[in-house]
């Protein structure tokens, strides 16, 4: 058993979801190897090399992988896989981006999301926004997985010492070119990797409300996040999405404020270490998965929250 | 310019599913099945293509047995102009799907295809990226803004923390995230007039594809239940609980 790693990185730095994918590999057994892809991304591949249980780390370093182009990186994965039994990545957007492009190129499914592995060929994986877990056997020879990352515990940045070597040769299939990116500019930590969230749903009423999550936030050091209804109503950007559809985070609080308790945003959530809902109708569902619950009026709760932290 | 959306017949979102009680799948007699919702924004941006006067034709595809030409219709009502049924038992998967709608797009040489991004069934979010990969074409996944340009499609993408904006070479392959737009409902003549417009009905052979199958359900079962813990009376005894009991904030 021998499996590929598709690093998540910025270049620059190796992301932490990398490592989720490297605990999920381990389940499997066998070798271990990363492959990063990108462009001056030198350091991300000496970060992946000190990753605890890495056997070697390849890296393909050219100009035409600087933006993560999907039709260009998917080529750089699929030329290196021929060697390789698995071949996974975190389940970012990135990595569904990217995977199920590689999964055709070598014509074989995708397991997209694992939660779980049962053996080499056999894996849980959330279908029906998470109101079902369904166990799923591959008979395809080479597999191609996502790794949900909050479903595996994070391996050691350190301890490890692979060698680094080059990839020879470089794609750019000529389709598709970046253009500019928005990214938000923050101080709070990532959505998926913060270890503690606040979220607001459709009980905030509208965007300038979230405001008012913002101060507790500051004092948690928290991100902020949103129910897919808060999306929905347009109250904030997409990217806050927690959810089936969004981001699947387990942080050590969550705070829902204002969320019914939908189960695409259970789905998203509720593997969180403690969970906390403030919410005014007392049948939400959410109460139903909060450690503790406050009936309550957000717009009183709130600023009490913020003063009493 | 010819957009082709492909679509898929799936549970109403508002059903709730659960585990069939041997577990060997989940309860599907007798649900209320609909279009899949990010496939709904994928008719809408094509019909409004239409509209704006940059498409002159939407062809809308689906794969599965007779039953998803009633979606095929819906979409048809919603203003798409003719539909393609390609028939197929059981439940293909991504990868042969994929293969189908390029089997389809050899036939109707279309500049812009639009899938959603996943189908709230499976939650694969495969197909489309998939089938750029097969056809060669640039994808731009996770749209929430598509502008055609000379020969080219610009396309935002809901990527994590942001936004990131591509350019594609056309044709391309399109798939929608929730922001892209909001459908419409369909209008009681146009319901009508749906049931007039041309669908044709083709075969996988046709389309020189022979299914296979690369995965199996062994089985389903519910998630991990979490029990609900305490409800406190009041902000102060909430902080209490999350400094001393549960001791996650200091």
């Amino acid at each position: 058993m021998k499996t590929l790693i598709v690093a998540e990185h910025d270049n620059q730095s190796l992301k932490a979801a990398t490592l989720n994918a490297v605990a999920a590999a381990q389940q499997l057994g066998g070798d271990i190897d990363v492959l990063v892809v990108g462009s001056g991304c030198q350091a991300a591949a000496d970060a992946a090399a000190s990753v605890s249980g890495v056997a070697s780390v390849l890296l393909a370093d050219n100009a035409a992988y600087e933006n993560q182009l999907a039709e260009n990186v998917s080529l750089a994965v699929a030329d290196v896989a021929a060697g390789y039994d698995a071949i996974l990545a975190p389940a970012t957007a990135n990595g569904k981006n990217v995977m199920p492009r590689v999964a055709a190129l070598l014509d074989v499914a995708q397991i997209s999301d694992i939660t779980a592995v049962i053996d080499a060929d056999t894996f849980e994986r959330p279908i029906y926004a998470g109101n079902v877990i369904a166990t799923v056997k591959s008979s395809d020879a080479k597999k191609v997985i996502t790794v949900r990352t909050t479903a595996f515990d994070a391996v050691p940045a350190e301890g490890g010492s692979a060698s680094v070597q080059a990839v020879e040769g470089a794609h750019d299939a000529g389709v598709s070119s970046f253009v500019g990116e928005e990214v938000a500019v923050s101080d709070r930590p990532e959505l998926t990797s913060a270890s503690v969230v606040i979220s607001g749903g459709r009980g905030m009423q509208n965007g300038d409300n979230f405001s008012m999550l913002e101060g507790i936030a500051d004092k948690l050091n928290a991100a902020i996040g949103a129910s897919r209804a808060a999306v929905d109503a347009g109250f904030v950007p997409n990217d806050y999405q927690v959810g089936q559809t969004g981001k699947i985070v387990a942080p050590d609080l969550y705070i829902a404020v204002g969320i019914s308790g939908a189960i695409q945003h259970l789905a998203g959530m509720k593997d969180s270490k403690v969970i906390v809902a403030i919410n005014k109708d007392e049948d939400a569902p959410i109460f139903q998965v909060a450690d503790y619950g406050l009936v309550a009026d957000l717009f009183a709760a709130l600023p009490e929250l913020e003063a009493a932290l | 310019m010819k957009v082709l959306v492909a679509v898929k017949r799936v549970v109403d979102y508002n059903v709730k599913v659960r585990a069939k009680a041997d577990g060997s799948d989940v309860e599907l007699n007798n649900v209320k099945m609909a279009i899949n919702p990010f496939c709904e924004i994928a008719v809408e941006e094509a019909v409004r293509l239409k509209e704006a006067g940059t498409a002159s034709e939407v062809v809308v595809a689906s794969i599965g047995d007779k039953s998803c030409q009633e979606q095929i219709r819906t979409a048809l009502a919603l203003g798409a102009d003719r539909g393609i049924h390609v028939e197929a038992e059981g439940r293909p998967e991504p990868l042969e799907v994929a293969k189908l709608l390029k089997g389809v797009i050899g036939s109707e040489s279309p500049d812009l295809i639009i899938l959603g991004k996943q189908s709230i069934d499976g939650d694969n979010n495969q197909t489309g990226q998939m089938l750029a990969a097969l056809t060669g074409m640039g994808q731009g996944t996770f749209a929430s803004e598509v502008n055609i340009g000379d020969g080219t499609v610009q396309v935002t993408r809901e990527v994590d923390g942001g936004l990131q904006t591509v350019e594609l070479k056309l044709p391309a392959v399109v798939t929608t995230d929730l922001r892209l737009n909001e459908p419409r409902y369909a209008s009681l003549p146009n319901i009508m007039k749906a049931k007039k417009k041309p669908l044709e009905t083709v075969s996988p052979a046709d389309l020189g594809v022979d299914i296979q199958s690369h995965v199996t359900l062994v089985g389903v079962k519910p998630p991990a239940e979490r029990s609900a813990g305490i409800k406190v009376e009041s902000v102060e005894q909430l902080v209490d609980k999350l400094k001393n009991e549960a001791k996650v904030i200091s």
